[in-house]
């Protein structure tokens, strides 16, 4: 499904212009606190009306301020999940679940019901009150009621935000699971470039300042440092492709084929050998080396070859392009180290990374590529 | 001696009567009492301060005059009061109904606060929650909106209960002091009270006025624990 939205929205002294559109399922809204991520979110809904400009959701223009058009949100059809979970604190867990079916058109049966329960494991939960769950599981919950309400699209509104860390790993298999397994179209918001990366791999949007600054691949997106945000210099490096080969779960490390030379990465439970997954690798992660490295504690030592090399890094750095079998690869050193090496397009080198600067990193299983 | 001897004949169509007659004027008020209360937690219409103010003027003006105006806009031949008895066949005035609504109109605003309190806690957030998931502005209301707002609701509904139960200067105005038809119990126990001797009979009616009082207050007390427990 695709969107396309250009409408103009005032809230106080705040004016978000937004002009985005994308045809991929899974779009991603990145940017700081406070850019009008949310309020996109809140204009695709129908909880937030523009004052000018058009909103188009698949072929329904569900906004027009020209002809009049502004469907309400509850006709929209459109799963919210919010930052907090905003459950009803007057039904139990079950109700909850269970509201959005009541007014859908096409009621979830039992079994799409037993189903969403199974993919987010809320069944011990269903006759619980609201009251009694923890952060992650009323974000669980909020999830579910969501999908049992027959949406067209689902928007997740930094559904972790509000959750600690290891409630927020508790709550993003699910979330990711979701992204790449079912078919409905999603768009999410986050300020957090591993929530980013793990969710919405095609497409990526960078709102700042109340506009869009940025909208196309995510490849693309990672490659601008300056879309990354104030620190963001230090994330910027690709997405590698690769499958996943074996696991390792004595030493806690998973093995992907990348498609010929090995990568080890800390374990990711739950993907079957020969599942496709992307890591993203941060350029300033990669050590470039000119001979076999000999014994060393990295793990991963990639063969490639310079395609090209960029001079206007950060911080007196280079950027390094390789090419790993058909795969771009960036490495940023140094330039004492750069002219320590002497490397020149065409050049071969070992690109060594450790295992563990890839433990924070976006791995996820691609749908479809 | 059984329990019904405590109270004679007289005495015990008192207390029906006034139970009839604050239960009625509970009733009616409820559904207006949401919407009025509705509107003053929510709307930002400038008619919000007038509506306001009409709310509290029976807390406020001396209940004589309140039973004195619906005299002269409902009495027989009141402004809108002859209308409805020629066309309705509705009358107030004089007529244990003409209580209940005395009743009604002097227990509104102790209705309202509670209710406009509770609605202006709810977490709004939750309601734009229930209309992404299809529901109607309505259905928002019926299903998340009002059930949120159940514990001031009952508080409401006991504080116009207790003070329709207890209405005098309104209802003596406007209704009279007609033996069994507006007759209530603060009514009885004045008449008692004018009368040489009549004091004993007084005591009975307001040992039963505390009684009804105190009851009508653990009861709300109890339920709106239980909601809390529910909701919490």
């Amino acid at each position: 499904m695709s969107i396309a939205l250009d409408f103009r929205l005032t809230q106080g002294r705040f004016t978000l212009d937004c002009s985005l559109a994308s045809a991929e399922r899974v779009v991603g809204l990145f940017g700081p606190s406070g850019a009008g991520k949310s309020s996109i979110l809140r204009v695709l809904a129908g909880l937030a009306r523009p004052e000018t400009g058009r909103v188009v959701i698949g072929d329904r223009v569900v906004f027009d301020a020209e002809r009049g058009i502004n469907v309400p949100a509850h006709k929209r059809r459109i799963g919210f999940v919010f930052q907090q979970a905003r459950l009803f604190p007057h039904f139990n867990v079950r109700h909850n679940l269970a509201y959005g079916g009541w007014f859908a058109r096409h009621r979830p049966d039992a079994r799409r019901f037993d189903q969403v329960v199974e993919m987010l494991d809320i069944g011990p939960l269903l006759g619980r009150r609201v009251a009694a769950l923890s952060g992650g599981e009323a974000q669980r919950v909020a999830i579910g009621r969501a999908l049992l309400s027959d949406p067209a699209m689902l928007l997740l509104d930094e559904p972790l935000a509000s959750l600690d860390a290891s409630r927020k790993q508790e709550v993003l298999p699910y979330i990711a699971r979701l992204s790449a397994e079912s078919e409905l179209p999603i768009v999410f918001v986050s300020h957090q470039l591993d929530e980013l990366l793990r969710l919405a791999n095609r497409h990526v949007a960078v709102v700042q300042g109340g506009r869009v600054v940025f909208s196309g691949a995510t490849a693309d997106f990672l490659s601008r440092p300056s879309l990354l945000g104030a620190e963001g210099h230090k994330d910027t490096g690709v997405l590698l492709k690769a499958h996943v080969h074996a696991h390792d779960v004595d030493d806690g490390l998973s093995v992907l084929a990348c498609p010929q030379q090995r990568l080890y990465v800390p374990h990711l439970p739950g993907y079957a050998p020969g599942a496709e997954v992307t890591v993203h690798v941060r350029a300033r992660d990669v050590i470039l080396a000119r001979a076999e490295p000999g014994v060393t504690s990295a793990l991963n030592d990639l063969r490639g070859i310079v395609v090209h090399i960029a001079e206007d890094a950060p911080a007196h750095a280079v950027d390094v392009i390789l090419d790993i079998d058909g795969q771009r690869l960036d490495a940023r050193i140094t330039r004492k180290s750069a002219a320590a090496l002497a490397l020149r397009p065409g050049d071969g080198v070992h690109a060594i990374i450790k295992s563990l600067a890839l433990a924070e990193q976006a791995w996820q299983r691609l749908g479809g590529l | 001696m059984s329990a019904l001897d405590v109270l004679d004949a007289e005495q015990w169509t008192v207390v029906a009567l006034s139970l009839r007659v604050a239960a009625t004027a509970v009733a009616f008020s409820l559904p207006l009492a949401l919407l009025v209360a509705w509107f003053l937690a929510r709307s930002r219409s400038r008619w919000r301060m007038v509506v306001d103010a009409l709310v509290h003027l029976p807390l406020v003006l001396p209940p004589v005059v309140t039973g004195y105006l619906l005299l002269v806009v409902l009495g027989r031949r009141g402004l809108i009061g002859g209308w409805l008895d020629t066309h309705l066949g509705i009358v107030f005035a004089f007529h244990w109904t003409g209580a209940a609504l005395a009743g009604a109109i002097m227990g509104f605003p102790l209705m309202v606060r509670p209710i406009r309190l509770s609605l202006e806690a709810i977490d709004r957030r939750v309601e734009s929650a229930a209309s992404t998931l299809g529901a109607s502005s309505v259905m928002v209301w019926l299903s998340v909106t009002v059930p949120l707002a159940l514990p001031g609701v009952l508080a409401g509904l006991v504080l116009a209960f207790a003070r329709a139960l207890g209405e005098f200067g309104a209802t003596i105005t406007f209704a009279s002091n007609i033996p069994g038809e507006t007759r209530t119990l603060p009514l009885a126990i004045y008449s008692y009270i004018q009368i040489p001797g009549g004091e004993g009979q007084a005591a009975r009616l307001i040992v039963i006025s505390v009684v009804v009082s105190l009851g009508a207050l653990m009861v709300s007390e109890l339920v709106a624990r239980r909601i809390k427990r529910l909701q919490a």
